[in-house]
């Protein structure tokens, strides 16, 4: 079983898989949608994986995701567009634009409490909406950017979809590992402790507001991975794409998901952009199917919140204050207690 | 070692601290009582930077740390607990010391993505010694349970030792020993009793004045948030001015 040709023979079969699929033959566009599809949710697992640090493992609320994955999109696109600076360097430069506007809304929004945060992470995403909406000479505005250079490393043309496959995998990989490295490391440990307990993790001598903005900056410099892979695979961006709306849409694959839990980030977002197209294929016409999607989308979350609040595969109840929580074990365990 | 000198705190009109002033010296064991609504905790609350007071002056190993913020006066050897029990119950109990020793090293962002094997050394060290108090604390069985599912008189216990994990020189009690039984009790009078000899000082706000006497070098007699009396136990027990107050 293990003889020496057998991994030699699986390449060229690889091989082989790869370059059938970069020949046109009809009846492929169905394989194309697939591969379509998979990218979209490579995209989604990006943004989700990100703000599940945040949402899920430091339990902070933040809708201003899709501005940061707007971010990366933007400066990847403007930079490939009028400085054609190579790809590489546009996601560098993409996720340190990112990490600064983290920082700038972060630092002083941080200092906000629970829903007061929320609001000024909404403030920021409507901001940044208008902002691209507007700044018509410089991001095009409504009309938004078209023709945007396809990615190019060292020589090689990243153009097919098979391609672009790879790209987003790798970099939702990227994603996964410096993830799963941040929370299963002390500073992991620190960020749920927040979550549970500020007060005590400041009593132990905890800087909680440096925690809260390195988190967000580590989360908003991620999720402008997403944007890069998007604007490049798409060509073409405007600012409908990072609305509000999008926003919510990655909350509720985190939460449907599971918050902190990063496998469960990666169904959630594999779930919730993979069922919409299942539509598809039960008949519905367009027009129905757009709609049906939204209330769909809406009633799951309103189940998970009911019956599921940890989601899939969390293992933190989202929605309750960390204080209420905190003060319905203390009771339990006084109940329960040796007195 | 603590000099406070005229503190002063109002909550909307009602006085918490009124020209709080008092001083304590190396390896003491201070006592604070009165009723409730004394302003006990609220001097805790200012001490240990969770709220500002409005006016006077906290000097500890002879610096000013009136205006730090509670992790910079945990940093200067200050750690506190909380009369509601507080500790991070969804997580283990060796990872409550372990959050408590206020190390960097696994926290800076560089060295969780490249140099994991170095905070993991530094962490095993951690753990290690995370045994060691727990084992003087008695709960070292319960090391790997979730804080949650230790007793009540056990979870305060561990957040006595997250104090002395925090490796402070002042530890301030907030009711140490309220609602726990008589077995658990002792445990905690000893650990207390031992800080001295470890150079370490306390201040301890309880309302068993049994507990006090056993324990405390001195007591400060706490009303309205001013300070009415102070001296040995015995001494407070029997001014004028306690009886009154309590009397009213």
């Amino acid at each position: 079983m293990n003889s020496p040709q057998t991994p030699l023979l699986k390449r060229e079969g690889l091989l082989k898989l790869l370059f059938s699929l970069q020949e046109k033959r009809p009846g492929d566009e169905f394989l194309e949608y697939l591969l379509h599809i998979l990218i979209l949710i490579c995209i989604y697992v990006i943004l989700s994986l990100s703000l599940n640090l945040l949402v899920g493992y430091t339990g902070i609320l933040s809708i201003a995701h899709a501005a940061f994955y707007g971010v990366g999109a933007y400066v990847a696109a403007l930079m490939a567009l009028r400085l054609e600076t190579p790809f590489l360097l546009n996601i560098i430069l993409a996720v340190i634009a990112a990490g600064v506007f983290g920082a700038v809304v972060g630092i002083p929004s941080l200092r906000l409490k629970d829903d007061y945060f929320v609001i000024a992470t909404f403030a920021f995403q409507i901001i940044m909406f208008s902002v691209l909406n507007n700044l018509v000479e410089f991001t095009g505005g409504p009309l938004g950017l078209p023709g945007i250079p396809q990615p190019n490393i060292f020589g090689y043309e990243i153009s097919t979809h098979i391609e672009f496959l790879i790209l987003s995998l790798l970099l939702a990989g990227l994603v996964y590992w410096v993830s799963n490295r941040i929370v299963k490391s002390p500073f992991g440990r620190l960020l749920k402790s927040i979550r549970e307990d500020e007060v005590f993790v400041k009593a132990v001598g905890r800087d909680i507001s440096a925690a809260k903005v390195k988190v967000f900056i580590i989360s908003a410099s991620l999720a402008s991975l997403a944007g890069v892979i998007y604007a490049t695979y798409i060509t073409y961006i405007d600012p409908t794409s990072f609305t509000v709306m999008e926003s919510i849409f990655i909350i509720s694959i985190v939460i449907i998901g599971g918050a902190a839990n990063l496998k469960g980030s990666i169904l959630g977002a594999a779930f919730l952009v993979a069922l919409p197209e299942l539509l598809r294929f039960i008949g519905l016409p367009n027009s129905i199917a757009a709609n049906v999607r939204q209330i769909l989308y809406g009633a799951l979350l309103v189940i998970m919140m009911m019956w599921r609040p940890q989601g899939f595969l969390g293992e933190y109840a989202f929605g309750k204050s960390s204080e209420d929580r905190r003060q319905k074990l203390e009771d339990r365990s006084k109940r329960g207690n040796d007195a | 070692m603590l000099e406070v000198s005229n503190l002063n705190k109002n909550f909307d009109g009602v006085t918490a601290l009124k020209n709080f002033s008092f001083e304590m010296k190396e390896k003491e064991i201070l006592g604070m009582i009165g009723p409730n609504g004394a302003g006990k905790t609220t001097f805790f609350n200012a001490l240990s930077g969770f709220i500002k007071p409005e006016s006077g002056k906290v000097k500890f190993l002879g610096k000013d740390i009136t205006s730090f913020s509670s992790h910079k006066i945990v940093s200067s050897g200050i750690s506190r607990t909380f009369q509601d029990l507080r500790l991070i119950r969804q997580i283990p109990v060796i990872d409550n010391i372990l959050l408590s020793f206020n190390h960097s090293d696994g926290e800076n962002f560089y060295n969780i993505l490249f140099k994991q094997k170095s905070w993991q050394e530094t962490e095993e060290l951690d753990k290690h010694k995370a045994l060691k108090l727990l084992e003087y604390a008695g709960i070292k069985d319960k090391a790997f349970d979730l804080a949650n599912d230790l007793s009540y008189g056990q979870q305060k216990l561990l957040s006595i030792t997250c104090c002395l994990a925090a490796d402070a020189k002042l530890l301030l009690l907030d009711e140490p020993i309220a609602g726990i039984n008589p077995e658990m009790r002792e445990k905690i009078l000893r650990i207390i009793s031992e800080l001295p000899s470890k150079g370490k000082s306390a201040i301890i706000i309880e309302h068993d004045m049994d507990f006090i006497e056993r324990i405390c070098d001195r007591v400060i007699f706490m009303d309205m948030g001013e300070k009415i009396s102070e001296g040995t136990p015995d001494e407070v027990r029997n001014d004028p001015k306690v009886i009154e107050a309590y009397l009213e």
